[in-house]
């Protein structure tokens, strides 16, 4: 049975089915964490499970749906590492809720766009990590502009065409 | 209100949300999150969703490896085989060296009645997967308590040391790498016997911390676990240190490369059973020829020391001899001192007797039995050996060698394992 959000007017609202909406980020979550097994570089440089939150947030354009969607993603991040569960669920919560307040208002379908939202909310989520990693967890943790921005990059381009990918598994409303 | 509470639905949610997570992260602080049995299970829950998929993927990627190097990648496996026996002969030779070494440094810590921990039993487990982040350092294992592992076991690799087992269910475990921020291993630099604490960095290194800064540390050092922390056995292989600079406080910087290739952990052992007790020596005690030679030589029984009489290895060097019986007096008795030469009896021919090589006298001749030296020096006199006036004693002089205590950092005479 097919799940459906609704917020906007102007603008397109997609729904997805219930295996898309749940095997997309279990399958994000476990390539996550198996292919840095073998390309450790991976897990420095690319966040699926964010990229899927921004997709998903983006095209069901629902608030509390993108939050909730963000939420559940960065909690399950948080279980299969060993840090206090919540860092990644907040920064995702966070991301969730602004992807899709964005998409309301913006077109967010294009190459361009998607590149550029991605590489900034890519840097929203490591500046909210970092925030409550230093401020609630005490934790140390070192800011580096030049590995976000780099970071964020790489992000935005598999973005893009992850994201082209995914479109596949859209449903028109 | 009902129009608020609509205008700012979502943000209001958004709020709620944020503060419920906000909220458990500041009990799991509270309470310690790696503590936390309740964490631990809802980890164990995801750990379960997650790993079967992990499995199927790894065992896909093995039969795949397994036709492919099995039946159609056997080029070079002749050249292959004759390179590792070749190795292997290298290594007997090189065992039958370690094999020395440690029997003594058995019959050492015998002395000493030193404890140490044996590794009896490993079980061997595949990583699975990873934390997915780099700032998570954990690693899955394909096995769990059913195999026998428990939380705090330590995991290693041949090449050195990995972690510790932090969360287990019954077909699986969760590693703590060495490298991630909340690790912590006792570690012994292996040089300067210096010990510190191994933690990793917020970047993935790992570094040796609490080595005070006015220790001297050289880069290529070797880092070895110490022991301390109760959970890896002492002597194991960590890293070597790639730089030491200033670090805060009075504490030295010292950055570690681990021994272990963390970034890509495929097979590793978790060490699931330790023995600690007390090192024991070989049963068969070495007998040199030198000291059976000493047991048949005839003995005088001991005469009380008169004065003037010199006593001693020292004195005994300058004064007594070993006479003419120089041929058969076993090396390094009585009366041989640090060069080897010996004086007659007589009191002023001496004669040289050959000392093992590396020992200084003192260890020569503790090492072996005292005997009398009943002859007088048959031996012509060296040309320029200044004529020493002879002593008012008969020929017949003891010579007790000094007794040597069991020290530390003293090797016991005792026990010599060089050739003969």
């Amino acid at each position: 049975m097919p799940i459906t959000y609704t917020s906007g007017e102007q603008v397109e609202v997609y729904r997805f089915s219930l295996p898309v909406t749940i095997g997309v980020p279990l399958v994000a979550l476990i390539v996550q964490a198996y292919v840095p097994k073998y390309f450790p570089s991976f897990a420095v440089y690319v966040d699926l499970p964010l990229l899927v939150t921004i997709f998903f947030a983006m095209a069901r354009r629902n608030p509390v749906a993108g939050l909730f969607t963000g939420a559940i993603i960065g909690l399950v991040q948080d279980m299969l590492g060993s840090r206090e569960i919540g860092i990644y669920g907040i920064a995702k919560t966070v991301v969730g809720y602004g992807a899709s307040s964005l998409g309301v208002k913006l077109d967010v379908e294009n190459a361009g766009a998607r590149l550029l939202v991605t590489l900034g909310f890519y840097l929203v989520h490591s500046a909210v990590y970092f925030t409550v990693a230093r401020g609630l967890v005490n934790s140390t943790q070192h800011w580096s502009w030049a590995h976000g921005v780099l970071a964020g990059l790489v992000n935005a381009f598999l973005g893009v065409i992850l994201y082209f990918v995914l479109d596949r598994f859209k449903q028109r409303t | 209100m009902e129009s608020f509470l609509g205008r700012y639905r979502n943000l209001i949610i958004l709020v709620g949300v944020l503060f419920l997570q906000v909220l458990g992260l500041a009990v799991q602080v509270k309470t310690g999150a790696n503590e936390d049995k309740d964490t631990r299970l809802i980890r164990m829950w995801a750990l379960g969703a997650i790993t079967p998929f992990e499995r199927a993927l790894v065992w896909v990627q093995n039969s795949t490896g397994n036709v492919w190097h099995n039946y159609f990648y056997l080029r070079g496996v002749r050249a292959e085989n004759r390179q590792l026996k070749e190795q292997i002969e290298q290594m007997r030779v090189e065992q039958v060296r370690l094999t020395e070494d440690a029997a003594q440094a058995r019959r050492l810590q015998t002395l000493l009645a030193f404890k140490e921990q044996f590794i009896s039993k490993t079980v061997a487990a595949q990583v699975i997967g990873t934390s997915g982040s780099d700032l998570s350092r954990i690693v899955t294992l394909d096995k769990g308590e059913n195999a026998g592992i428990r939380r705090d076991m330590a995991v290693i690799t041949a090449d050195g040391i990995v972690g510790k087992v932090l969360l287990v269910s019954a077909n699986l475990a969760q590693v703590l790498l060495i490298s991630d921020q909340s690790s912590g291993v006792g570690a012994i630099l292996d040089k300067s016997r210096l010990q510190g604490v191994l933690r990793g960095t917020a970047n993935g290194e790992v570094a040796l911390e609490r080595v005070m800064s006015d220790e001297q540390v050289q880069p290529g050092e070797t880092v070895l676990t110490s022991g301390g922390d109760q959970i890896f056995p002492k002597g194991l292989p960590v890293g070597t240190v790639t730089r030491v600079g200033k670090g805060k406080d009075l504490f030295l910087s010292i950055s570690i490369k681990p021994a272990a290739n963390l970034s890509r952990l495929e097979e590793v052992l978790v060490l699931t059973e330790k023995q600690e007790r007390e090192s024991v020596a070989e049963d068969h005690v070495r007998v040199r020829a030198a000291d059976i030679l000493a047991q048949r030589l005839p003995s005088v029984p001991d005469k009380p020391a008169t004065v003037g009489t010199p006593t001693g290895v020292a004195q005994g060097a300058s004064e007594a001899s070993a006479g003419a019986n120089t041929a058969t007096k076993p090396a390094g008795a009585p009366g041989t001192n640090a060069a080897g030469s010996v004086k007659s009896a007589s009191g002023n021919t001496p004669a040289k007797l050959p000392v093992q090589p590396g020992k200084t006298a003192v260890q020569t001749s503790a090492a072996q039995k005292s005997k009398p030296v009943n002859k007088p020096s048959t031996e012509p006199k060296p040309e320029g050996t200044p004529a020493q006036p002879a002593p008012p004693q008969p020929s017949i002089v003891e010579q007790k060698p000094a007794p040597v205590p069991a020290q530390p950092d003293t090797p016991p005479p005792a026990q010599d394992n060089s050739p003969q």
